[in-house]
């Protein structure tokens, strides 16, 4: 009892330090503050990261990623395909030696890497592909995603090739420590400073896109429930439970969210079945909208390109192949070959992109929330022709909020408790992967930690309180910045997978790598 | 004859090996195998940091098994005269055990009936009637 006390005080004291002494007076323009605050401090590095092609109005970072997952793809002749199968079989435990039970299995790992991924971007980045991009968008979603699937299997086989084991037994993985190490066993310099420079961005996109992106929509989506109210409020009840977690070492409530979490994803691919079922006659013509969209652009805003630059970029902020995040949450694996935790990790990009967005795009089109225009069949853009209109004037969460619940009236409640869990869920998962990068940098220790969770913390309570738009801006631009440095080291450590692909592969033609019987 | 007892470190386990003395006295040369499960699944769901320090808590979650329930077995058979030895896994119990047996060839498993009811045993069942009901080897649960 006296822990939780602790524990409950220090939370109260937290909260009384995180909030400003003013909060008393009109919220609304202490949100503003915050939000041109937060506008002025994050918009160069913004603008030099959604930097256009020059001649074009293609952002160079989502090339970068296309690009790198692409070279994968053709330098591992296609592993997605060839291995399959395999990541499937592995998942299902038929290769563990059963001497090893009680370890973190392949599935474990998976799933723990999923709840960081699974979220925000299935529901509301995909409403924002479709809504600015088109039903097109979906089409370069899923081939961003099944490409993705390469860029993955590259990342998450060094993770844990590279692996630190810690002398307290626990283990550190990541593109910080396989850049480092791995540029070291190759002979190739700059290394340290590649990871270093990785583990800044990583910390910056554990604040964006892994804590005040997911804030921000879980705040609106309390809000399209109870009514408007100030963000810092949102902010700091999410702050005071995070902390409660990852400082407080409550276990309870991450134990919850992690049966809830699950659960929660698979009602949400089901209610998305039944929306489909219901309307299996208008499958066929929600395919044709988004084959048409990919190739013509239906008139959405920038044509064929600007539901392409859409769908790519929301495909990389949901699955995050080639950021390097998963190659943390992979690493604690226990397998004595690196490259089959590569394998399962090909089945992320798949099951978050492919699968779960694919489901809500079809939704979104098939509930015909997007407004087309019955002479043309094209779509009708909004009054500052920077989107779709849609029915009820949405966008984001809220598109697909009305999307869902065109077909099953009560479901945006459900979908609001999704969307709060699913932000909760990432936060967990981003704290973990911000703070590994920060171990990197300063050192493991008590009070480097606890420093680091500190701020996580009143970053949330940021995040609750600034619009979207600044939000949403830097939390892609730090969360793409990480891709710059993790595919520009993938590209010279690739090799090392290849090395290891050959001798696994060959083992397992031999027989030498079998299935246990269980 | 090779016996195998399935321990769970409740008070009823205690009964299970009395049993098996009972038995293991019968024939000479008689070996027993202790083994304690630790209820563990493959497909559970768990957070990146308990993921972390996962090999370090299983190694925890062994040696206490050995310390509190395996070591005493062991030492209270022994004071019969009796050679045994021990085994801890993590797993499904049933499974755990009926694939040890089985394994090993063992001619009988020895458990005791388990104590407490509640919710999930009215779902699941107990692993004690799961390993009735699936075993390769003859069961024998103790009352």
């Amino acid at each position: 009892m006296t822990r939780v006390y602790s524990i409950i005080c220090a939370t109260l004291a937290f909260m009384a330090v995180a909030l400003p002494a003013q909060a008393q007076e009109a919220a609304a323009s202490l949100d503003e503050r915050v939000n041109a605050a937060f506008a002025g401090a994050t918009g160069w590095f913004v603008n030099f990261i959604f930097m256009s092609i020059p001649g074009t109005n293609f952002p160079w970072i989502v090339m970068w990623l296309v690009i790198g997952a692409t070279i994968f793809t053709i330098y591992f002749s296609v592993v997605q395909f060839r291995f399959f199968g395999h990541a499937i079989s592995l998942v299902k435990g038929d290769y563990s030696d059963p001497e090893d039970a009680g370890e973190v299995s392949h599935f474990q790992a998976l799933t723990t890497a999923l709840s960081g991924t699974v979220g925000l971007g299935n529901i509301a980045g995909v409403a924002v592909a479709v809504g600015i991009g088109g039903p097109g968008a979906t089409f370069w979603m899923i081939l961003a995603g099944l490409l993705g699937m390469a860029s993955k299997f590259t990342e998450c086989t060094l993770g844990v090739k590279y692996r630190n084991e810690n002398p307290d037994g626990s283990v550190s993985g990541g593109p910080m420590y396989y850049i480092s190490k791995g540029f070291d066993e190759l002979g190739l310099p700059g290394g340290k400073i590649l990871a270093v420079l990785f583990s800044i961005f990583c910390i910056l996109g554990a604040f964006g896109g892994g804590n005040m992106f997911q804030a921000n929509q879980a705040h609106a989506q309390i809000t399209q429930i109870t009514g408007d109210f100030p963000g810092w409020i949102t902010g700091v009840i999410f702050a005071g439970v995070v902390f409660a977690v990852i400082v407080g070492g409550i276990k309870s409530i991450a134990r919850v969210t992690e049966k809830i979490v699950p659960f929660m994803g698979i009602l949400y691919v089901g209610a998305a079945l039944v929306v489909l079922i219901v309307n299996y006659n208008l499958i066929g013509w929600a395919f044709g909208q988004i084959f048409a969209g990919a190739f013509t652009g239906l008139g959405v805003a920038g044509g064929l390109v600007g539901a392409l630059i859409q769908g790519f970029k929301r495909a990389a902020f949901s699955n995050e192949a080639g950021v390097g995040s998963a190659a943390i949450a992979h690493s604690a694996v226990k397998t004595s070959e690196p490259i089959t935790e590569g394998f399962v990790s090909l089945l992320e990009p798949l099951i978050d992109t492919v699968v779960i967005c694919t489901m809500t795009a079809l939704v979104i089109v098939i509930s015909q929330q997007l407004i087309i225009d019955p002479a043309t069949g094209n779509y009708v853009l909004n009054e500052a022709g920077t989107a779709i209109a849609t029915v009820g004037d949405t966008s984001g969460v809220a598109l697909t909020s009305a999307a869902f619940g065109s077909a099953i009236g009560w479901f945006p409640y459900v979908l609001a408790l999704a969307v709060i869990l699913f932000a909760f869920s990432t936060m967990i998962s981003w704290s973990y992967y911000g703070l590994k990068a920060w171990t990197f940098l300063f050192g493991e220790g008590k009070t480097t930690e606890l420093v680091f969770k500190v701020i996580f913390c009143i970053f949330i309570v940021i995040g609750a309180a600034a619009s979207l738009g600044p939000v949403i801006d830097f939390s892609d631009a730090a969360i793409f910045a990480m891709a710059v440095v993790n595919i520009f080291c993938l590209y010279f450590l690739m090799k090392v997978v290849k090395a290891e692909l050959a001798s696994y592969s060959a083992r397992l033609k031999s027989g030498e790598i079998k299935k246990f019987t269980h | 004859m090779k016996l195998i007892i399935g321990l769970d470190g409740q008070s009823t386990g205690e009964k299970a090996l009395e049993f098996a003395k009972t038995v293991a006295a019968t024939s000479s040369g008689c070996e027993l195998i202790v083994v304690y499960v630790i209820e563990w699944s493959p497909f559970s769901f768990h957070s990146a940091e308990e993921n972390a320090r996962r090999h370090k808590r299983r190694e925890e979650e062994i040696q206490i098994a050995r310390e509190r329930v395996l070591d005493p077995a062991l030492a209270s058979l022994a004071k019969e005269g009796l050679t045994a030895r021990g085994i801890v896994r993590h797993g499904d119990v049933a499974d755990t055990i009926d694939n040890i047996a089985h394994a090993e060839g063992a001619t009988q498993i020895i458990v005791a009936r388990t104590g407490t009811g509640g919710l999930s045993k009215h779902i699941f069942g107990s692993s004690t009637a799961n390993l009735v009901m699936n075993a390769r080897v003859p069961v024998t649960v103790v009352a």
